[in-house]
């Protein structure tokens, strides 16, 4: 049936397509996504496969496509989403049509950058060319100053000895270099010219653009002095060496004005210019941007269609591809429809061929699943995908969880804020999943709104019954307990006990959860929480383990392994009955028998003092004492030593039946494995016809083990190992229940510890400056209940939760050894490829 | 017994029609079977929790310990003055 309970049938097709149609059957099936396709040529090398270069133009628009978009994104404009459905694959004649585009754009694209690139450079040169005629005017300023000219005639000095009165003339070269290189470039001069030149520079005040890094950088102008050639080729090699750019710097002040005026025309110029091609740039970019999702969409979809074609086989006669396909035997209609719609759209006359193939393997598992169901079966496929059509947990699990969950989260207020969270984001679904929000741990709560809602609603409800709202009580239907203390009594005794077996216990019940009166008991109110709760938490294992050994029943069922339910189900229901099912009696035996006896309150009537409270015996230690075949020495000698008649009689009784389960638990199925062998062998040897008749026959629909005689010891660890697991699990998961107990024990002291220690304060203070005060202790008692006792608590008990479902429950049960279904399908190639992206 | 025969009916009732009664009315449609699962599960996990805590307070072994101006305040205002 095509439900949740169990996962779907699956049949292996063979798929007979014709190659015009290939391509349009195939994009069919990918917006379909229901068919899961195998490999038919494992071992041809990528290379070697028939559409490879399909897929490498594909790659190419890739690739032109990715630069476009960083492109896009570097400049800050918006690509616009896709108005609308997903376009679908375009046909292959359209594939050269999308070349050509993106061909087209990157070319301009590259275009456009590199003269950007250019222009840029010029504008630089012209730039610092600028500030070069500004600065080196007071070099040249000061250099024709009269209070310099003892620095001049010192430059000169040696040298005009030397060269004997001839007109020395300064020559000099101007530049600009980077600032950080300014100490190393002065130290490199003076070292090489020895001393003979004369460095001046001076900071450019903004700072320049880098045409290739588009980095701002800040440059200083220099102006060289030096006589002579030699000195000029050694200062050119070293402004060279630190990558300083030499400009030609007229003498004459005339010249440098003119050469001024000149620059800035230009520059003004050149920025006219780079602005259209900055603006050219843009429009492009922006034409681009409308339609870049939709190309991405389009060529991501040709890509997987030709990947999917690589995996067919192509027939001898080269006319048509085989496929092999896993496909749900429900969906076989639609998955013909589309075949059909694929071979009309293309226009070819030959229809496909959809032929069903018997197999021995194992099919992939599906669930088909809502968004609401799916959150649930996630949770299961994290520990193991199912074996093929067993047991699914999952609908159970979208109850269980959240009940489980609440029973260690107990509150109403919490769960209040955890039931709202939860609905709010149910409620705007839609809109919170069309923003794409990045943030991996907002997605991991996204994806659980339903979990996070369920498990609210149920916090609520345990929430009323522990009577428990951020650590106080409620009392709707009136407490069963009153004071009958008088005045003289109260005013002596600081704490009095009410005692139930009196008038103080108005001898019914609060009609829902606990009483409110035991909120209000500071002193004994964890006895009497902890008895209720290690209760409770028991009698809740025992039915989930229950449950879950009831669901190995339904498979045995389904997969017709009788004899599985006789050597197996029984003893363990059987084991786990005899035991923990009877502790569980014994529960509620106590909670009924013993207690107050009214109206003979206080009587020391023996018949009443024995179902009194005094009398209650200790069900670990009776439990106990059960499994040891012991018995206390009575210690209370006007009590019974036993809840009811003929006790210890029945306790033996159980617990030898529970322990001869085991050896049924581990010796029944090898030995009947053993016997079926010897049977099938001995029929063997009558006729060869008949045996491999019956070895087909006496198969079950799954694949019968083939009981080879070495294969025997291995059942037989193997069934120790399970029996083993089972017997001693049953007793440490009945303990690891306890879990419930514990952490629901803890979030109550949190609570409480947050409002005596917070909100308490806050709220006992009196006049205007208390009213401040408790204005800013809420907020802190709100920070802590919402990060400390809803977040931590409850990612806490999601844990735990998480665990008794993996482990105690599923353990009973669950072999999760199968693989997932994993359709070919658009949908999840374009989520996925979407979120590699970012 | 310290049992009331009010409350046990109600609630045994209300989640015996949750979880017994609508799950006849369950809408027609691929999820039928999920929605009737959920309704028993609800239903059974519900009533059984509401049923320990009521059989756990039924006959109470011990009572609770409280301060004696607790005492005074739940005298005046739960109901019964306390005696002088």
């Amino acid at each position: 049936m095509g439900s949740l309970f169990r996962s779907e049938e699956m049949t292996l097709c063979q798929l007979f397509l014709q190659s015009e149609a290939a391509y349009a059957c195939v994009s069919e099936l990918g917006e379909l996504g229901l068919v899961q396709f195998r490999d038919l040529n494992p071992d041809v090398n990528a290379f070697q496969r028939k559409f490879v270069n399909e897929v490498r133009r594909c790659d190419e628009m890739e690739r032109k496509l990715r630069y476009l978009e960083k492109e896009i994104r570097r400049d800050g404009i918006p690509m616009l989403e896709i108005p609308g459905e997903v376009p679908e694959a375009p046909q292959p004649r359209e594939m050269i049509d999308l070349e050509a585009t993106f061909e087209k754009l990157e070319n301009e694209l590259r275009e456009v950058n590199q003269n950007a690139e250019a222009l840029k450079r010029n504008y630089l040169e012209l730039t610092e060319l600028k500030h070069i005629l500004r600065k080196t005017q007071v070099f040249f300023d000061e250099m024709a100053d009269p209070s310099r000219e003892e620095e001049q005639v010192t430059l000169l000095g040696e040298e005009g000895l030397m060269a004997g009165g001839q007109a020395l003339k300064l020559g000099f070269v101007a530049g600009v270099i980077l600032r950080e290189r300014i100490p190393a470039f002065e130290r490199m001069l003076w070292r090489a010219c020895r001393g003979n030149v004369f460095l001046r520079q001076a900071e450019i005040d903004t700072p320049l653009e880098d045409p290739s890094s588009s980095d701002q950088v800040y440059k200083s102008v220099f102006i060289i002095f030096f006589q002579g050639d030699q000195l000029k080729t050694r200062v050119k090699k070293i402004c060279e060496g630190f990558r300083a750019t030499l400009y030609p710097c007229p003498e004459a002040p005339a010249d440098r004005r003119e050469m001024a005026m000149g620059v800035m025309t230009r520059i003004e110029d050149l920025n006219t210019v780079l602005g259209q091609t900055q603006d050219h740039r843009h429009r492009v970019l922006v034409a681009a941007a409308k339609n870049i999702k939709n190309w991405f969409v389009k060529v991501r979809k040709i890509k997987a269609i030709y990947h999917t074609l690589n995996l067919f086989n192509l027939d001898v006669t080269q006319k048509c591809l085989i496929a092999e396909c896993w496909v749900p035997a429900l969906d076989m209609e639609t998955i013909q429809l589309a075949l059909r719609r694929g071979t009309e759209r293309s226009g070819s006359s030959v229809p496909p061929i959809l032929n069903r193939m018997e197999t021995l393997e194992d099919p992939p598992t599906y669930n088909r699943t809502n968004k609401f169901t799916s959150a649930f079966q996630n949770l299961i496929y994290a520990y193991g995908v199912a074996t093929y059509r067993e047991v699914n947990p999952a609908p159970y699990t979208i109850i269980t969880f959240p009940f489980l969950f609440a029973v260690m989260f107990g509150d109403l207020g919490h769960g209040a804020l955890m039931a709202a969270f939860g609905f709010w984001m149910c409620y705007k679904e839609k809109p919170l999943q069309a923003k794409k929000i990045d943030s991996e741990i907002w997605n991991i709560f996204f994806g659980g709104r339903y979990i996070v809602l369920l498990m609210g609603l149920f916090s609520m409800y345990t929430g009323l019954i522990y009577n428990d709202i951020f650590s106080k009580s409620l009392n709707i239907f009136g407490s069963s307990w009153q004071n009958n203390y008088n005045e003289s009594t109260l005013r002596e005794n600081k704490a009095l006990q009410l005692n139930p077996d009196s008038e103080d216990y108005l001898q019914y019940p609060y009609a829902f959860g606990i009483d409110p009166v035991w909120q209000l008991a500071e002193a004994n109110k964890i006895i009497f929480m902890n008895a209720y709760k290690m209760k409770i938490s028991i009698i809740i294992g025992v039915f989930h383990m229950l449950f879950g050994v009831c669901m190995s029943l339904w498979n045995h069922i389904y997969f017709k392994r009788r004899i599985s339910i006789y050597v197996e189900f029984i003893p363990q229901i059987m084991f786990l009955t005899l035991l923990f099912f009877y502790m569980v009696l014994l529960m509620f035996i106590k909670w009924t028998t013993y207690g107050p006896s009214p109206p003979y309150f206080g009587s020391q009537d023996p018949e009443i003092v024995k179902t009194s409270g005094f009398c209650a015996p200790s069900i670990l230690i009776t439990f106990i004492n059960m499994m040891l075949f012991k018995t206390d020495a009575n210690t209370r000698p006007q009590c019974d030593p036993t809840m009811f008649a003929g006790q210890i009689g029945l306790q033996k009784f159980f617990v030898i039946l529970a322990l001869m389960c085991v050896p049924v638990m581990l010796f029944g199925k090898p030995y009947y494995l053993m016997k079926e062998q010897k049977k099938r062998a001995s029929q063997g040897h009558q006729s060869m016809e008949a045996a491999a008749e019956n070895g087909a026959a006496g198969g079950a629909p799954a694949p019968a083990p083939r009981g080879h005689d070495d294969d025997i010891t291995e059942v037989f660890i193997h069934q120790a190992i399970h029996t083993i697991e089972y017997v001693l699990g049953s007793v440490s998961h009945t303990a690891s229940y306890l879990r419930l107990w514990a952490l629901s024990l803890a979030h109550a002291q949190l609570a409480e510890v947050a409002w005596n220690m917070l909100l308490r304060k806050g709220l006992k203070s009196a006049g205007y400056q208390g009213g401040i005060y408790l204005y800013v202790v809420f907020a802190g008692w709100a920070a802590i209940s919402v990060s400390i006792l809803v977040l931590m608590e409850g990612l806490s008990a999601f844990l735990h939760t998480l665990r008794l479902h993996w482990v105690e429950f599923q353990s009973k049960f669950y072999s999760g050894e199968g693989y997932l279904f994993q359709p070919f399908s658009f949908e999840v190639i374009l989520d996925s490829a979407g979120q590699t992206e970012e | 017994m310290g049992a009331s025969f009010v409350p046990i009916t109600v609630f045994t009732v209300f989640w015996g029609v949750v979880g017994i009664v609508c799950p006849f009315f369950a809408p027609k449609g691929p999820n039928r079977g999920i929605i009737q699962v959920v309704l028993m599960l609800t239903a059974a996990t519900c009533w059984l929790f509401w049923l320990c805590a009521y059989m756990a307070q039924m006959n109470p072994l011990i009572g609770p310990r409280l301060d004696n101006e607790t005492l005074i305040w739940i005298s005046q205002t739960w109901g019964k003055s306390y005696k002088q």
